[in-house]
């Protein structure tokens, strides 16, 4: 059985990602959509597990902002449904969003932004809270997996109770952890899809769905946002725990409440602190905040990245100064908490400490001593290309083709495991110098390449990846091309968005839910805006490094590359070998030999090690991969290969 | 060996390095401890982050109450390491002079190590500071015993047989049995069950025992 379809009343261990899927289960959850990313991406890869038994509709949508769309049709429809994605993919779907809570929701929406403090598995720290008071959207944020389950279901409930999206917050420690879910009852009835439109202009559950007009409309949604702030006073999960008159009281939020309670254990101050946790962080409700900010004198707010509950409470207490009187804050305003970066329980014991004259407890002096030393040993493990990436062998083609062409030409980069090239220089052979948000490389590229006139004269490349190319690239690259921008564009093709799990893109004939479904081909796209296109194998480094040559002498406008070859941990490769690769140790010269270790010191293959014994290359058999593309780079050719068991 | 049962919460770091197969095995070991009534929470970390990097799970097995994902600096009370360097790693910054180590002896060499930048640590190095580090520790060749059984990432059910014999934490041969009937495809079951008794069989053989130091 899956896990998801868990019966009534039993206990099971969930993924934070998991948690959410089975709430929206319970609350009878018709269609779910979204783009990958991490730490979002097992909302949806686990609704789709199960979406035959549910009657689900499941859907990896080509952008954030086209799985909202595809999920509001639904609600539009009365269907519950919800549309997952990270922080910055709010960004990408915002202006569907702002103007649909203008309009309005039928079904209960539930929009999950699953968000990175910390940026774990992300290039931007990006706070999507602010959103919901920017566009006015009730927020709720989980503070543990039992409640990740039941606010997910009671989201869909408040929707429909106001007839509009509700946000649900969820962050890497709460999504990418796990812990024990009590299940209750999944439904058993579902409804069928009804879209009115020909009632009154006003009314958003038999009208058109517009969100003109515009300003009446609006006041409509701010009365509604009171009864939103009625409910959230009553709220349950919002929780107050510790003595009735704390000489602290923390406000907190998500994760965060985890560990501000381990921290008051290690300090031993439960009975001295007290807790307010939320679970509905905006709009706050204030007659819950008055109770409870009377508590105490001194208050301390525990939040991730920007001081959003710490502005949100402060604005209310400041209104209520009368009868509350005038609090002493800490947060992040004062310093006292970072405001950048993740918390963990001894950020917020030092914290807490440090207002509380308590001191966390460390080891003795001499076991502190003994792991100073220790330290000095433990050499740092940075980010690598995995042994037989076809982004290794890719950079490695750019990387002699920039060298060949001799004008010191660049590559503007992308998002996927090649941002790799430009968090890790080396590790891109020093070639990406930029990295923003996805399909900025290409739009940037088209920028640079517009500037020799200004006397920027260098020939100007892009990457992106197969999937990155459908969500963001297609307009910046017809930007390109309709205003004669000479850039080289290189797609990363690994066949799947690998980065996140192999989740399907549109370039595959398969969809989440395992259907055969028509594939959109990239090189077809890019023909058909009139593009030059070439279609390689990165592994074969001779062929790749003449086209890219090439294409970096030629004048022109768009050329197209595109790079095929799946990713070393894709399920048809992982565990084979296309080729048993070893050393040749009568031909490897090792250190006399003139290419001064390119193999170990330039390649960079975690499979490719260095005897520094015997000074000699030696493959690693246990991590070796069998590309056999270190074979083509070897001078000596002293690395060999034969057939492997692919 | 007499199994520990946690009174207070016990926590567990497994670490490693990305591909060894570090998050199956931190489930499979919370699995079947949320079966045995505990309340477990596991903080991960995966994406791309990890790859070629560190990974690290946070294991918390308690009685009662839900943990926060992360365990406190120093709080440690038992490591498990696919990886002898991140077990070295991880004592730094979790270690206290009551923690237990239990580490796979195969070097995974960082690309720092490989390129000549950095120097990797001998294994009697890193013996002698989990000697200084830990209350006991385990040093097992758990990568090999994969090999032998055909392939290395059986590693990590090594190590979980491992740490069954060592009774560190509240399970045995027949919850790990029916925890991975849950998830694994029937004809992978005795390779598993033949990992993790190899395991078991290392600790009780193990020649290089550092136990109580």
């Amino acid at each position: 059985m899956n896990k998801l379809l868990s019966p009534d009343k039993s206990t099971v261990l969930f993924l934070g990602n998991e948690a959410i899927a089975r709430g929206a289960l319970e609350a009878g959850l018709a269609v779910a959509t979204g783009y990958p990313g991490t730490p979002s991406s097992e909302v949806i890869e686990s609704l789709a597990g199960v979406a035959a038994r549910r009657n689900l509709y499941v859907e990896w949508s080509v952008n954030e902002k086209v799985a909202l769309e595809v999920a509001a049709a639904a609600s539009f429809s009365g269907l519950r449904a919800m549309a997952v994605m990270k922080q910055n993919g709010v960004n990408v779907a915002s202006d569907f969003l702002l103007h649909l809570i203008a309009s309005g929701t039928r079904g209960g929406l539930v929009l999950v932004s699953c968000e990175d403090p910390g940026a774990l598995s992300s290039v931007n720290e990006g706070e999507s809270r602010y959103f919901a008071r920017m566009l006015e959207m009730p927020l709720l944020e989980p503070a543990d997996f039992q409640e990740a389950k039941d606010l997910t279901k009671w989201a869909f409930e408040l929707s429909e109770e106001i007839r509009n999206v509700v946000m649900l917050r969820s962050v890497t420690r709460m999504s990418h952890a796990s812990g024990n879910v009590v299940c209750a009852k999944l439904p058993t009835k579902s409804r069928r899809a009804k879209f009115e439109y020909d009632g009154p202009v006003m009314d958003s559950q038999t009208g058109p769905m517009i969100s003109t007009p515009v300003v009446a409309k609006h006041r409509l949604h701010q009365e509604k946002l009171k009864t939103v702030e009625a409910l959230f006073e009553k709220s349950p999960f919002n929780r107050y725990s510790g003595p009735a008159k704390p000489k602290l009281l923390v406000v907190t939020s998500s994760v965060c409440f985890l560990y501000v309670r381990e921290a008051l254990s290690m300090l031993g101050l439960e009975r001295d602190v007290g807790i307010l946790k939320l679970a509905t962080t905006w709009p706050l409700p204030p007659r819950l905040l008055e109770r409870n900010l009377q508590r105490a004198e001194k208050i301390l707010v525990v939040e991730e990245v920007l001081p959003f509950l710490e502005e949100n409470v402060k604005v209310l207490a400041s209104a209520m100064a009368g009868r509350i009187g005038v609090k002493t804050f800490f947060g992040k305003y004062d310093g006292t908490l970072p405001a950048a970066g993740e918390l963990n329980p001894d950020i917020v014991a030092r914290a807490i400490g440090g207002i509380m004259k308590v001191k966390p407890k460390t080891p003795p002096a001499s076991y502190l001593a003994e792991v100073k030393k220790a330290a000095a040993l433990i050499p740092a493990r940075e980010q690598t290309f995995c042994a037989g990436c076809p982004h290794r062998a890719s950079f490695w083609n750019i990387r002699r083709a920039i060298a060949l062409d001799g004008r010191e030409g660049f590559v503007c980069g992308d998002i996927g495991c090649y941002s790799m090239a430009a968090l890790s220089p080396a590790t891109g052979y020093n070639t990406m110098p930029t990295l923003h948000s996805m399909g900025s490389g290409t739009g940037l590229a088209g920028g640079f390449a517009k500037l020799s006139a200004f006397g920027l004269d260098k020939p100007v490349m892009a990457v992106c990846g197969d999937s990155t190319f459908y969500h963001a690239v297609i307009p910046a690259l017809i930007n390109a091309q309709h205003n004669r921008a000479d850039i080289t564009f290189i797609v990363l093709d690994n066949a799947g968005t690998a980065m996140t799990g192999f989740q399907p893109h549109p370039g595959l004939p398969v969809s989440a839910l395992k259907e055969t479904v028509p594939a959109v081909d990239i090189a077809c796209v890019c023909r058909g805006i009139g593009a030059k296109v070439a279609v390689a194998d990165p592994f074969d480094i001779d062929g790749t490094s003449k086209i890219l040559t090439d294409y970096l002498a030629e004048k022109g406008s768009v050329k197209v590359l595109i790079l095929r070859q799946a990713c070393a941990l894709s399920p048809e490769k992982k565990g084979k070998k296309t080729f048993n690769v070893r050393v040749n140790e009568e031909l490897c010269l090792g250190d006399a030999c003139g290419c001064n270790r390119l193999c170990t010191r330039v390649f960079r293959c975690p499979a490719l090690t260095w005897d520094s014994a015997r000074k000699k290359a030696v493959v690693d058999e246990v991590i070796c991969a069998g590309c056999g593309v270190c074979v083509s780079i070897c001078p000596q050719n002293a690395i060999v290969k034969a057939q492997g068991n692919m | 060996m007499k199994k520990r049962k946690p009174a207070k919460t016990l926590n567990l770091i497994l670490t490693g390095v990305g591909g060894q197969g570090n998050v199956m095995a931190s489930r499979v070991l919370a699995g079947m401890l949320v079966d045995a009534g505990y309340v477990v929470t596991i903080g991960e970390t995966f994406g791309m982050s990890q790859r070629g990097g560190s990974v690290m799970s946070h294991l918390r097995v308690s009685p009662d109450e839900v943990k926060s994902p992360q365990i406190p600096a120093w709080g440690a009370d038992v490591i498990v390491a696919l990886e002898p360097l991140e077990a070295l790693r991880v004592l730094g910054v979790y270690g206290n002079p009551d923690v237990c180590v239990l580490s796979n002896t195969r070097p995974v060499y960082p690309i720092g190590v490989i390129t000549g930048e950095l120097g990797y640590p001998s294994r009697e190095i890193i013996m002698e500071k989990f000697s200084l580090l830990a209350a006991s520790a385990w040093m097992i060749d758990a990568t090999d015993a994969g090999v032998r059984l055909g392939n290395p990432v059986l590693s990590n059910i090594v190590m979980i047989g491992a740490l069954a014999e060592t009774g560190l934490l509240p399970f045995n041969r027949g919850m790990f049995a029916k925890e991975i009937k849950k998830t694994l495809p029937p004809d992978k079951l005795s390779l598993n069950m033949k990992a993790f008794d190899e395991g078991r069989a290392m600790i009780r053989q193990e020649s290089v025992a550092l136990k109580n130091l």
